[in-house]
């Protein structure tokens, strides 16, 4: 079953070269490529969950001198949700781009980004983990700028090059740690880094990388517009997906090869920034005037969330409160990944029958296509954190940790982000009530509005019923309470 | 696993276990819930025009759900569990419940769910957008339902968050420049409030751990020490739950939000939003912290002010309001304190007047909202001042109006008599005199503000002509759909007084439920 997750990789990339030498088979090659890639990631899932963890190193070659890929239950769970939102995306940009005659361009970039975000996802060495992140920057940034106009260009240029400024920090940190320790494998890497100025000065730099990339606030300036301009599927890949998968290395980077070198006050910094972004990202969101802008800037606080949690792990041994913390990070995670890519796709969707995304001129095209509007609704109780989404119990989960680690003001962010992201969502749904007369009947298409529809579902009402499975596929211990005040009475 | 999906020790009788979901007794819950949120979902597809297939869903949804609430009246009655759990993660769990309180209040929005889904359909006969509104009104019930029987505060809170969503769209269905205004605030009061809930049972969960409902609560074990925070959550629990429940200063949404077409004021005011709020506090108060634990930490003294206060300041907003449904919508903001006021007295008397209450209340404003809605359907009239002699014009309505102002007032026999009969009794009984003057005064104010609407409807000269008459042809006074479902509930009012005593009876209900809050 190893041999998985070399497939979850290779598959995309062969089906990125067929695309690209098949032009005019680009759309059946393209969706077949999809279906493999995505039924192969959910294996990857799948085999996790009957076995464990799976390991492979690459051609027989072991650490320290092959490609290894690695795929835990925390891997297995992102990587059900990338490889479904990316088959989502892919159904979905068939239709989107079937009229502009992109979809050439479109398969062998998407199929090579998918492939590196699987990749990156599974990856068991740093310089890995540095080519896929080349990769992902350099498809990511085509694929924005797919829609040609000035302003996507413009942006998505910029958006390269802060990917590359990134990439080179996050490489050169990984210099800095080849130098002191001799590996770059994970693992080994864990047991060899202890706490002192190379260790630190490494995590700065490979944080600092990856937090560019993840788009932490003050460093989100770049997405905002890059996400916004680029075409509607692709915000949806570079929001729900690409940001998840920076963020996730530096989650996996903290709690593996640096726990030494890591300290509470460093994660509270990055806490506070996190928190940051949740303010900001939110107000900027409630005063965008455009539908996709509000997504992006909805995007700088979701990842903002993340990062709250980074605190409150520092500060809670192995145990139940850590069990639950890293399930309401997994959550928050699952589900702003469906919801954010639904919501894009919903928002691409209303920008094509109105000819324009301004929320302030929306009602007409929302209230004639309540398919895509009831997408953009279950996205929005999924951003602010209506029960009963994932999100939801993701909140709840880090909440209750706030309160059992006496770092209550996290709470306080949590509440001004949650009301905030409400006044976002109910600005952009209470135009669909508008009485504004309908101009025309544009038709509506099965294939872009299925995938929003199911995405943000899944989001509001399937993870509900996942969440227990998902405690279980983490590895964590079931009979675990959630954390209580020390003696909790029962 | 079964040590985790039943906390021991918490749970009194018949536990059943996550995967015995075809227990009838765990069937019967869900049934309910889902008896209006699957018609609902089915209406959202169903075409504009096809109203033949939307009333029948709609009914069939109503009528369904009434015998399966028939059903669990009669089990509970007989001291069976109905109790369904789902677990979301360890130690959260997604649990319905049905005791006696649940049951009050399921069969109290069920019953008059059904009358106002027959009164919307004849009030929004030829408006556009009807399969959203019944798709939405329909998840209010359903949201509400999950209020009733949710067996823990998490679960209440879910419904409760689910409920502000579901209600959004109907305060702002009209889609005018005043409705959306009105929809804003009201979501930005509930919303904030729902917050202060979330967090407030968050934290209670940290406190005392995963706890679900128990009659006479489960808080009064726990150690001094943490009674501070205990005094602190309790505080963040009502000033949220206080939004919905419409208490004062919480209560600016609820006047707004009359923009809304009649079948919503009398969803908002009757079977659901002010409902859930009061349920909940009622919920806080008898169920989690204890009604006699929750007094010695001095909470239900604060309460009683608070809930006093409400009350006199809804009836004195009410007097200067001209506009008809404003001035029933400051009535509801004092008489729905009647219930906070009889849950923050000690005593099994007040406590039954408190809890009769809550169905009380809503049989009789329903009346007074839905006779409001035929007033402006039938004759254009919005306005206290317009309504000179439309008691010769639509008698019957005229008639269910007064029943209703009349109840409200105190008038026996009508049911809000009993209502204020039980709450002075109790405030005797506890030796809370000052209640008797809060009564007495807010008596006064109730007649103030109803008295004169009767005497012009019924004694003063019609005029010429009415503001916007409808001619609908008919051979009543207007449409049977909009008659006939306030006339049988100001009947219901008066008979839920007259046979306050008999089995079954609201007062009975609320009788079983204090002998077992107060394990007499």
């Amino acid at each position: 079953m190893d041999e998985l997750l070399i497939l979850a990789v290779a598959l995309p990339i062969l089906g990125a070269t067929l695309t690209t030498a098949l032009p005019r088979w680009a759309l059946a090659v393209g969706l077949l490529a999809a279906l493999v890639t995505s039924a192969t990631g959910l294996a990857v899932t799948a085999a996790v969950w009957w076995q464990g963890p799976l390991h492979l190193a690459v051609g027989g070659w072991e650490a320290p001198l092959g490609v290894a890929l690695r795929a835990d239950g925390l891997t297995a769970a992102l990587l059900a949700m990338i490889n479904l939102v990316a088959l989502g995306i892919s159904i979905y940009a068939s239709g989107y781009f079937r009229a502009s005659g992109k979809l050439v361009h479109f398969w062998p970039l998407w199929l090579l980004l998918w492939a590196s975000l699987n990749g990156a996802f599974m990856s068991a060495d740093l310089f890995n983990i540095y080519v896929t992140l080349e990769v992902m920057g350099l498809s990511a940034a085509s694929l924005g700028a797919l829609g040609g106009s000035r302003a996507a260009v413009v942006a998505n240029l910029r958006y390269l090059l802060v990917g590359l400024l990134g990439s080179m920090t996050y490489l050169l940190g990984v210099a800095l740690v080849y130098t002191a320790y001799g590996t770059l494998e994970l693992h080994l890497l864990a047991e060899r880094i202890t706490a002192g100025p190379q260790g630190a000065a490494a995590l700065v730099l490979v944080t600092a990388g990856l937090a560019l990339k993840a788009a932490l606030f003050p460093l989100h300036f770049w997405l905002p517009p890059a996400h916004s301009a680029a075409p509607a599927p692709v915000s949806a890949a570079l929001s729900a997906l690409v940001v998840k998968a920076a963020f996730y290395l530096i989650l996996r980077l903290w709690l593996g090869p640096f726990a030494a070198v890591t300290t509470t006050s460093a994660a509270v910094v990055l806490g506070l920034l996190g928190a940051g972004g949740v303010v900001w990202g939110s107000w900027r969101a409630l005063r965008a005037e455009r539908l996709k802008l509000l997504a992006a800037y909805s995007t700088v606080a979701q990842v903002g969330y993340l990062f709250l949690f980074l605190p409150m792990l520092a500060v809670t041994p192995a145990g139940p409160g850590r069990a639950s913390l890293t399930a309401g990070l997994a959550l928050m995670a699952l589900s702003h990944g469906f919801a954010k890519a639904g919501l894009f796709l919903a928002a691409g969707q209303l920008q094509q029958y109105a000819g324009h995304d301004r929320i302030n001129d929306l009602g007409p095209a929302a209230r004639e296509h309540p398919a895509s509007t009831f997408a953009v609704a279950l996205a929005g109780v999924a951003l602010v954190g209506l029960p009963p989404s994932g999100t939801f119990f993701g909140k709840w989960l880090l909440i209750s940790n706030a309160f059992a680690t006496g770092q209550w003001w996290w709470v306080v962010v949590v509440l001004l982000g949650t009301l905030l992201a409400a006044s976002y969502t109910f600005r952009v749904l209470s135009r669909a009530f508008s009485t504004e007369r309908v101009p025309r009947q544009a038709p509506t298409d099965l294939r872009t509005e299925l995938p929003a529809l199911v995405l943000t579902a899944t989001a509001v009402v399937l993870l509900l019923f996942l969440a227990r499975p998902l405690w279980t596929l983490l590895g964590l211990d079931a009979d675990a309470a959630l954390p209580g005040l020390a003696g909790g009475w029962r | 696993m079964n040590a985790l999906t039943n906390p021991p020790g918490i749970l009194p009788g018949a536990v059943f276990a996550a995967g015995g979901l075809m227990d009838m007794a765990a069937l019967l819950p869900v049934l309910i819930l889902l008896s209006s949120l699957l018609p609902g979902l089915v209406i959202f597809l169903v075409k504009e025009e096809s109203r033949a297939l939307r009333a029948t869903l709609n009914l069939f949804g109503a009528i369904f759900k009434l015998m399966l609430v028939g059903m669990m009246i009669w089990g509970v009655w007989h001291g069976r569990v109905y109790e369904a759990r789902l677990p979301v993660v360890p130690g959260l769990e997604l649990v319905l419940h049905a005791d006696a309180l649940s049951v009050l209040f399921v069969t109290l929005s069920t019953l008059l769910w059904l009358i106002a889904t027959i009164y919307a359909i004849g009030y929004l006969e030829n408006s556009p957008n009807r399969s959203r509104f019944f798709g939405f009104y329909s998840l209010c019930v359903s949201a509400t339902m999950g209020i009733a029987l949710a067996g823990n505060l998490m679960t209440f809170v879910l419904f409760y968050e689910i409920l502000t969503l579901a209600t959004f769209p109907l305060v702002a269905h009209r889609g005018t420049a005043k409705a959306l205004r009105g929809a804003k605030l009201y979501l930005a009061y509930t919303m904030s409030g729902g917050a202060l809930v979330v967090i407030g049972t968050i934290w209670l969960h940290v406190v005392a751990g995963p706890i679900d409902f128990v009659e006479r609560g489960v808080l009064s074990g726990l150690p001094a020490a943490r009674h501070g925070q205990l005094i602190a959550i309790f505080a963040v629990l009502i000033t949220g739950l206080g939004v919905k429940a419409a208490l004062v200063p919480l209560h600016g949404w609820l006047p707004i939000a009359m923009v809304a077409p009649a079948p919503v004021s009398a969803l908002l005011h009757a079977v659901a939003v002010v409902k859930a709020g009061a349920f909940g506090i009622l919920r806080v108060i008898y169920d989690v912290y204890g009604v006699e634990f929750a007094a010695s930490l001095g909470l239900l003294a604060a309460l009683s002010v608070v809930a006093a206060a409400t009350i006199l300041w809804g009836s004195i907003k009410a007097l200067s309001e001209n506009g008809l449904k404003r001035r029933l919508a400051y009535s509801t903001v004092s008489q729905v304190s009647y219930i906070a006021l009889g849950a923050s007295i000690v005593g099994p008397i007040a406590t039954i007047g408190g809890m009769v209450h809550l169905v009380h209340q809503g049989i009789m404003k329903i009346t007074l909202f839905l006779c409001a809605g035929n007033y402006a359907e039938t004759l254009g009239i919005h306005d206290v001042s317009e309504m000179d002699g439309v008691g010769r014009r639509m008698p019957w309505t005229t008639l269910a109006f007064s029943v209703g102002a009349l109840g409200m007032i105190g008038f026996p026999p009508i049911a809000g008599f009993v209502t204020k009969w039980y709450l002075g009794l109790g405030a005797v009984t506890a030796g809370a005199y000052w209640v008797l003057l809060v009564l007495a005064l807010s008596t006064l104010l109730n007649a103030a503000y109803f008295l004169p609407i009767l005497y012009r409807a019924w004694f003063l000269p019609t005029p010429g002509t009415w503001p916007q008459e409808h001619d609908h042809g008919g051979r009543f006074e207007t449409m049977p759909a909009l008659l006939w479902p306030p006339v049988f509930t100001a009947l219901l009012s008066i008979l839920a007084g007259l046979f306050a005593g008999a089995p079954f009876s609201p007062l009975e209900w609320a009788t079983l439920i204090a002998k077992r809050e107060y394990g007499l």
